[in-house]
């Protein structure tokens, strides 16, 4: 399945650091750690939770992600706010600057 | 012990106890009769069988052991008139740790010496006191009298002048009254709130030729037979004539008015005054006396009474169980009737051992596992974690026998649910800490056994607790809201690069533009911190965000529940129905919702402003809404201008068109194919082994293995869950009806997620900036210290109460509600009973409460 053809325009906004990581993180407790699970007559249900727990979560994770990786729109914000982003965030506004 | 290595090998315990219930199998047990009370007793200490009542036309005052009923009850009787009595003094009898075991027939025979002793003893004591008390009582109140004769007389005396008064104050022996002209006089004590009426009957008998003087006490005095404390009034009551003496001797005793010899003269009052003293003191010796050995006997049973109420109460239990069992003339043993799970055969089987030995009887008893086709009741074998799960799903219905059990995936997915509307960090941390409390306080909250009922439930799901606060804090960080403020970890993924010092003074409201400001990739773990800033769209695009999880995350539940349907299938025997009931059903869930679904994450991966092609762009990115409800209408999409078509991908036009033809070809499968199968072949499910319910008939050993469902070898007969083509028919028009409808009022209930989760955000954030932010804004220095000191306790009981309280029961509600109709709709039958084991513990806690 071709996923990132430009002339589709599929595009990839996505970085594919944050992806691998969150998908082995919770890879490792949902298909890993129920091996690994001890022993005894809770063994299925730990199972169960470590399954539905790693399912769940990694699936909020990836929506969120997925819903910001290419935004049809921006925060809107109010002037004051946007001065001190510019300033607290790193981007002075060039003309702010006194000297 | 090789029967025990069989039954855990041969069926599905390995795969977690929750899966399905317990496989439970009808047992006849046949004990020798002097075995028969240690053995119940033992079965009652394990708790692991349920006993029919093999005599349930028998009247309860035919049943063989009537008189033990009888006797336990006497005992219970004396046990709460001594506790009762111990409560008059104000002694407790402290609950003993561990609960005793029921008493054995020696035992028992001294039980009932011991407290006959005791109570014969303290009723004895009572019937004294009650004696003395009364004689107090008058002596006091003849005391009174004579104190304050003394008034009347000398007031009397210092009153009106006359023969009147030198007669009364003269010589003592015209004093008796009677004598014409001389006043005659009678005193006593009246209570208080009689008095005024008392002085009127008076007035009226006597026609106002009786005079009353009266002097209220100021200290009550007790009844001695209710111990109330009751005001009185001295009064002397001064007339002529033996016929008034005798109308206002009938009116005191009317009145209940006590009347005193009340010598006139001084000196003889004095005396006698001094005699009721001394007799006072005597008195009241005996009085303490008799209340200090009361008082010792009381404390000497105090400790015991609670562990004697315990023993009684095992054996009142004991004897209604035996009263369940039928005796058998010719075997010469006693024959019960018991649900048991299989797994737990051979405690059963230890427990009669136990029993057998432990009155040294010669004859073993055994047990006997029969086949039946009765319904057998559901167990689902819980521990303390699991037990607030399995409860919530039994509140809706308890599970058909051997159904699959949603509780097991409830452990997670309740909590997440909840989490998903509950949404912040903050407020998950505040629940997570209180569950960690109840849970790490288990012990202490047991042993407390605290009364509130309130209390009750929240200490009952703890658990639940604890895990909608671990999910919730997680959920709040993806929706990055911890007390409605977000936290900037990663760095945010919008940059001010755009603006320049003109921009800001002209504009209020300034757009940050994806295209020129959006640094590429998002940011890597939840919601861009600059959202929460944005006062004037951050709604916009939570809601979408927000709506399309919620949509995504429903279809997922759902389609999780329809897949349930399948393991029941393959359970019963009906495997017919995964092709004639299921695959329509998860087709058409699938082509419709699921195809939503895709259209979302199209849409999320191909739109994006800063795509160079305009037809990618944010200008032409259509309505997935819009797009579906086209598609189900066969409608045309409106292309937006400039735009070259409304489609999001190739062919799209024609995928949906198939999509829709195949989902609704699923509805006449689905309505029709269980129906027309039924019609040839007959019920689809293998037919049950169905026994007579004789008891003779287990008499010999048969293999303790007992299988419900193993096929007859005969033809099978009607069943009562055979229904009629016409029945079956109508059961699958409603259930084709109710879920087509229900595929798409389920999924737009499941937005549910995103109402509540919005409604939590902004309550959250009202809170912040009209209460908490206004001690930032107002005062500064030291005054703002202490007025930020103020104004935190209210935005914190706030807090609590509206956003983690009312939120919380709120959300907690609407996912169990999520629960219990849009995930168990799809598979659950419930229609099962419980099983309620003959335990001590359960019923011991049940007469706890009622007491």
């Amino acid at each position: 399945m071709v996923l990132c053809c430009k002339g589709q325009g599929w595009s990839m906004g996505a970085s594919a650091v944050p992806v691998i990581i969150f998908t082995i993180l919770w890879g490792v407790v949902g298909i890993v750690l129920p091996f690994v699970v001890p022993k005894g007559p809770n063994r299925g249900i730990l199972q169960v939770i470590l399954i539905l727990t790693a399912s769940t979560c990694w699936l909020f994770w990836l929506c969120c992600y997925m819903a910001q990786m290419n935004p049809l729109i921006g925060p809107k914000l109010s002037n004051g706010t946007v001065m001190m982003i510019a300033e607290q965030w790193g981007n002075k506004i060039p003309d702010l600057v006194k000297p | 012990m090789a029967p025990k290595q069989q039954y855990s090998l041969l069926h599905d315990s390995a795969m977690g106890s929750m899966f399905r219930s317990e496989e439970m199998a009808l047992c006849q047990l046949f004990i020798q009769p002097e075995a028969a009370y240690p053995s119940v007793a033992e079965l009652g200490e394990s708790g692991i069988v349920q006993f029919r009542d093999l005599n349930a036309d028998v009247n309860a005052f035919q049943r063989k052991f009537v008189n033990e009923v009888r006797r336990c009850d006497e005992l219970e009787r004396k046990l709460r008139y001594i506790r009762a009595e111990l409560l008059k003094d104000g002694v407790t009898a402290p609950d003993s740790g561990e609960p005793p075991r029921a008493p054995i027939p020696r035992e028992i025979i001294d039980l009932e010496a011991r407290l006959e002793k005791t109570e014969s003893e303290v009723l004895e004591l009572s019937h004294n006191a009650v004696n003395l008390k009364s004689n107090y009582l008058e002596l006091t109140e003849l005391r009174h009298v004579l104190e304050r004769a003394e008034d009347f007389f000398s007031e009397q005396e210092g009153g009106g002048g006359g023969e009147l008064t030198r007669a009364l104050a003269s010589d003592e022996s015209a004093a008796t009254g009677g004598v014409r002209g001389r006043l005659g006089f009678v005193a006593g004590v009246v209570p208080r709130e009689r008095v005024p009426a008392f002085e009127r009957m008076l007035w009226r008998i006597s026609r106002g030729n009786v005079f009353l003087r009266r002097a209220e006490l100021d200290q009550p005095l007790e009844d001695p037979t209710t111990g109330n404390e009751i005001f009185k009034t001295v009064f002397v009551a001064f007339f002529q004539g033996e016929q008034l003496k005798s109308r206002v001797k009938k009116v005191c005793s009317g009145f209940h008015a006590s009347l005193y010899a009340c010598p006139t003269s001084q000196s003889e009052r004095q005396d006698m005054l001094k005699g009721v003293r001394t007799r006072l003191e005597d008195l009241n010796l005996v009085l303490n006396q008799t209340q200090d050995h009361r008082h010792r006997v009381l404390l000497s049973v105090s400790k015991e009474l609670h562990p004697w109420m315990v023993m009684v109460r095992k054996m009142k239990a004991i004897y209604h169980t035996l009263n369940m069992f039928n005796m058998d003339v010719t075997k010469k043993c006693l024959i019960g009737e018991c649900w048991a799970p299989v797994r737990d055969l051979h405690l059963v089987r230890q427990a009669l051992e136990d029993g057998g030995r432990a009155c040294g009887s010669s004859i073993p008893s055994f047990l006997n596992a029969i086949d039946t086709g009765e319904l057998p009741p559901t167990f689902h074998r819980t521990n303390k974690f699991t037990y607030g799960f399995q409860n919530l799903i039994d509140s809706y219905g308890v599970a058909s026998y051997r159904e699959v059990n949603p509780a097991l995936y409830t452990i997670i997915t309740f909590p997440f649910l909840f989490a998903t509307m509950f949404g912040d960090a903050g407020h998950g941390l505040i629940l997570f800490l209180f569950g960690l409390a109840m849970v790490l306080k288990e012990k202490s909250i047991i042993a407390s056994k605290s009364k509130s009922e309130i209390g009750n439930i929240f200490f009952g799901g703890r658990y639940i607790i604890l895990l909608m606060g671990i999910f919730s804090i997680y959920t709040g960080l993806i929706y990055n809201d911890i007390f409605s403020k977000s936290i900037n970890i990663f760095g945010s993924r919008w940059v001010i690069n755009n603006f320049t010092i003109a921009d800001l003074k002209t504009y209020h409201e300034l757009m940050v533009d994806p295209k020129k400001s959006y640094e590429g990739t998002p940011y890597p773990f939840g919601m861009d911190p600059i959202w929460q800033l944005a006062e004037v769209n951050k709604i916009v695009f939570l809601n979408s965000y927000k709506m399309k999880l919620s949509i995504i995350f429903g279809v997922a539940h759902m389609m999780f529940g329809v897949c349930m349907s399948v393991v029941n299938h393959v359970h019963f025997g009906r495997p017919v129905m995964i092709l004639l009931e299921f695959v329509p059903q998860i087709v058409f869930l699938l082509l419709l919702f699921g195809y939503l679904v895709t259209l979302m994450i199209v849409k999320w991966f191909k739109y994006a402003a800063t795509n160079e092609e305009f037809q990618y762009t944010e200008a032409c990115a259509p309505s997935v809404l819009i797009t579906f409800i086209n598609m189900m209408l066969f409608g045309k999409d409106e292309v937006l201008e400039n735009c070259v078509s409304a489609e999001m991908f190739p062919y799209q036009s024609q995928i949906q068109l198939v999509c829709v033809v195949v989902a609704l070809l699923c509805i006449p499968v689905l309505l029709l194919g269980k129906p027309l199968y039924v019609l040839f072949f007959g019920h689809p499910h293998a037919t049950h082994h169905k026994s007579n319910g004789d008891i003779n008939q287990g008499l010999e050993l048969q293999p303790e293995m007992v299988e419900v469902t193993t096929p007859s070898a005969g033809p099978p007969q009607a069943h009562e869950e055979e229904e009629a083509f016409g029945e079956v028919m109508i059961h699958q028009a409603i259930h084709t009806i109710e879920y087509v409808l229900s595929t798409i009022s389920h999924t737009a209930s499941y937005l549910r997620l995103w109402a509540l989760s919005l409604a939590h955000g902004q309550l959250s954030e009202v809170l912040w900036n009209m209460v908490l932010r206004m001690s930032f804004k107002t005062h500064v220095g030291y005054l703002g210290g202490i007025v930020v000191f103020v104004i935190f306790a209210f935005w914190a009981s706030l807090t609590l109460a509206i956003l983690v309280m009312m939120e919380g029961l709120s959300a907690f509600l609407h996912t169990l509600r999520l629960h219990w109709v849009e995930f168990m709709s799809k598979f659950y039958a419930g229609e099962g009973y419980a099983f309620q084991p003959f335990a001590f513990k359960s019923i011991l806690e049940a007469e706890d409460e009622e007491d």
